[in-house]
């Protein structure tokens, strides 16, 4: 529980919400204190209950100042129409479209980091069907524990906001895929399903960026995603451990997203943990909790190793997307110096989407932005493998982003 | 506080420790050498490597005035490779001057490492061969060589004299060594081709190691294999067998060491076959039909030519198909 909340208003992918409170305003938690904006935006709640301070730009993970609400706490005080009761709630009464209204009203979005606004997920495009749900218990990132930990200590709940999503989605099957090396996790959520046998899990093989939807739907239905297509392209919606959970909270128990499971960790932290934490709870605060900052760290990463974010300060707070807070030694923040490229093909190797990184560095250097479309830049994923596997430390991936920014660009000036 | 973009973590594997994972892998063959050709082998050896190090640094630090790269191990292996493709008792003076080719003209001339389109060691033995062909072609007998004699032939040139003079292939049968002196390396050659199994020694530790892939040595030796099988099967009368040409010649150098090179040779398997496919077609054609004994020198370069070829049009598998 922080003292102030810092609570940015957009922590979604879309639009951010507009702020429907005031300064002076007493808010209580759970309360929604800006309203979605756009079809691609959500709610935000209040993680916490006082009186709002101000209405200001705070920093974020993305190094920007954005808008967001300021809330000194007093007490903790919830709306009274959340369910605070630990029993498990079982409760199927509901039509697809209220379970719809129920995720878009609690301002659930993709909680494995992507952040997408999930009752938009739900509503797939005219004439396409989803067939199967596919719950991504795989763990994005190495480092990263909250989804295994999640699944351990609220297995039932997930079970439960899986059988929600299947309702709400109008599928027949659910697969939920986990990776080896959680054998616990597997055993368990094997268990709380072997009464729904439209609900089956899969262990996969420990695969970076198997959290990534496209590689987690081939590793689960062997189907391919097309380029620049959407999952339910091949008929299939993909949702977090996480989301499910927020799911099972929002629908049974009445309770918008205002917290998550967050992992504080790395090699010099005392007490590497993961905790509940209250959406808009400043970094410091779970490093405090952590066993304070270590004197070695040289870089603090708001998510994992491999696509989380370098923050500027311990400031910045807990958005629905913060998966995980890492704190890296001096020694190992450091990048190597950039050799020459002696054409191993290692990225082309690790490339998870079969693209040849190397050629994609070189053409956005260069500039050739045709070429990087032709050779399809914009099917990066940016999980990182490429700049992780280069034996002459070349900023691979930071190349390619600047491509794919340019031919996203040129892609959308087209049409206009 | 550090900020960077992600990813964060990074291998701790560089071009240093593949360098020297080549190094090492090159080692039971060196020492096979100094076995047979004596302490000749490490002179040549430590004047080709002193020579390619001493060339890139100079012409790095004076001529190009860039920070020199020498320590980054590749020119250790361009010297010991030139090495490997020399006979055990070259005159220093024209190995230095291979060396010379190699680094400056084939390498530091396109860029550096990396850049060189052509493998240096290669470039580097056949402008030898080319400019000196009685030195580059004389090679000093086994010390355990039973014959009483000074210099010894390779089994290809063996062939291709016999041949040329008019003689029976069922005549100069005879002369050949045997199956298992080839594979172990008991032959005349150049310095470091001679043990077949000494090299496959080394080309185990590299797939091993993941220096080198599979496709490229399996292709040169398979299509090698196919050739030679072919030629055999129609006519034996003419045609020596293909295991013996896999265990003659620069074969196992070439396709373990030479052309695995990874600068000079595709960036995808499938790449990599119709690379190694090529090579090992080259290195026949010239085998059986041309005026040289041996080609798989001449085979790589020309394949090392079609490489960017090869790297625009053999993309590898796309996720979500073709567009």
């Amino acid at each position: 529980m922080p003292k102030t909340a810092f609570i940015p208003v957009g922590q979604h992918i879309g639009a951010p919400a507009a702020p429907v409170v005031k300064k002076g305003d007493k808010v209580k938690t759970g309360q929604v204190i800006a309203q979605s904006n756009g079809f691609v935006s959500v709610n935000i709640h209040s993680s916490v209950s006082g009186t709002v301070k101000k209405i200001d730009l705070i920093p974020d993970a993305s190094g920007y100042a954005k808008q967001g609400i300021v809330i000194d706490v007093e007490g903790d005080e919830w709306l009274e129409t959340i369910d605070r009761s630990e029993t498990l709630v079982n409760d199927f009464s509901f039509t697809g479209e209220e379970i719809i209204q129920k995720i878009k009203e609690a301002g659930i979005v993709g909680m494995g980091g992507a952040t997408f606004p999930t009752h938009v997920k739900l509503v797939p495009p005219k004439g396409m069907k989803a067939g199967l749900l596919i719950i991504n218990g795989v763990e994005c990132e190495p480092y990263l524990t909250s989804d295994h930990r999640l699944m351990l200590e609220k297995a039932d709940e997930i079970v439960v906001g899986t059988r929600l999503l299947m309702k709400a989605l109008n599928v027949e099957k659910a697969v939920i895929g986990i990776e080896n090396n959680k054998p616990d996790a597997i055993r368990l959520l094997k268990e709380k399903v072997a009464a729904y046998p439209a609900i089956s899990v899969t262990p996969l093989k420990v695969k970076y960026p198997q959290g990534g939807e496209k590689q987690l739907i081939k590793a689960v239905t062997g189907k391919e995603v097309p380029s620049g297509a959407l999952p339910i392209a091949v008929g299939c919606v993909v949702s977090n451990v996480g989301t499910a959970f927020a799911v099972y909270e929002a629908v049974q128990k009445n309770k918008p997203l205002f917290e998550r499971v967050v992992t504080v960790t790395g090699k010099s932290v005392k007490q590497p943990s993961n905790f509940k934490v209250r959406i808009g709870t400043p970094a410091s605060e779970l490093v405090e909790a952590a066993g304070g900052l270590p004197d070695d760290t040289g870089k603090i990463i708001s998510g994992g190793p491999m696509m989380g974010k370098a923050v500027t300060s311990l400031e910045v707070p807990v958005t629905k997307g913060t998966s995980g807070l890492l704190l890296v030694p001096g020694a190992e923040a450091r990048r190597d110096g950039r050799m020459a490229c002696i054409r191993c093909s290692r990225c082309v190797t690790a490339c998870p989407m079969g693209l040849e990184p190397y050629l994609l560095m070189t053409v956005s250097e260069k500039q050739i932005w045709e070429r990087a479309e032709k050779e399809r830049v914009m099917d990066c994923i940016e999980c990182g493998s490429c700049s992780y596997t280069c034996p002459s430390s070349r900023p691979l991936l930071d190349y390619i982003r600047l491509g794919k920014g340019k031919v996203g660009q040129i892609i959308r000036s087209r049409k206009n | 506080m550090t900020i960077s973009p992600s990813p964060h973590v990074h291998t701790d594997d560089s071009v240093r420790k593949i360098m020297y994972r080549v190094v090492l892998a090159m080692l039971p063959a060196l020492a096979w050498s100094v076995f047979v050709f004596g302490v000749d082998a490490l002179r040549v050896t430590l004047i080709a490597v002193a020579a390619c190090m001493g060339f890139e640094y100079l012409i790095q630090r004076f001529v190009m005035k860039v920070t020199p790269s020498v320590n980054d191990g590749s020119a250790l292996v361009t010297g010991i490779l030139l090495a490997f493709n020399v006979p055990a008792d070259l005159p220093w003076w024209i190995l230095v001057l291979g060396a010379f080719v190699a680094v400056a003209v084939a390498k530091l001339s396109f860029g550096g490492l990396g850049s060189n389109i052509f493998n240096p060691a290669l470039v580097g033995r056949v402008f030898l061969l080319i400019s000196f062909p009685v030195q580059m072609t004389t090679w000093p007998v086994t010390k355990q060589a039973a014959v009483d004699a000074t210099t010894a032939a390779t089994p290809l040139g063996l062939i291709k004299e016999g041949i040329l003079n008019g003689k029976p292939l069922n005549e100069l049968m005879g002369t050949l060594p045997s199956t298992s002196d080839m594979l172990l390396g008991n032959i005349g050659g150049s310095l470091g081709e001679v043990s077949a199994l000494m090299l496959l020694l080394g080309g185990l530790y590299m797939l091993w190691k993941k220096v080198i892939t599979w496709h490229t040595p399996v292709a040169i030796l398979g299509s090698m294999f196919v050739f030679g099988a072919i030629f055999w099967f129609v006519n034996p009368e003419a045609y020596l067998t293909p295991v013996f040409h896999l265990l003659a010649g620069g074969a196992m150098l070439g396709a373990i060491f030479m052309a695995t090179d990874m600068v000079t040779s595709p960036m995808t398997g499938k790449g990599q076959l119709i690379y190694g496919v090529g090579i090992g077609v080259i290195t026949m054609c010239i085998r059986l039909f041309g005026s040289y004994p041996e080609g798989i020198s001449f085979a790589i370069l020309i394949m090392n030519g079609f490489t960017p070829l090869i790297n625009a049009y053999v993309k590898p598998k796309r996720f979500g198909g073709e567009k």
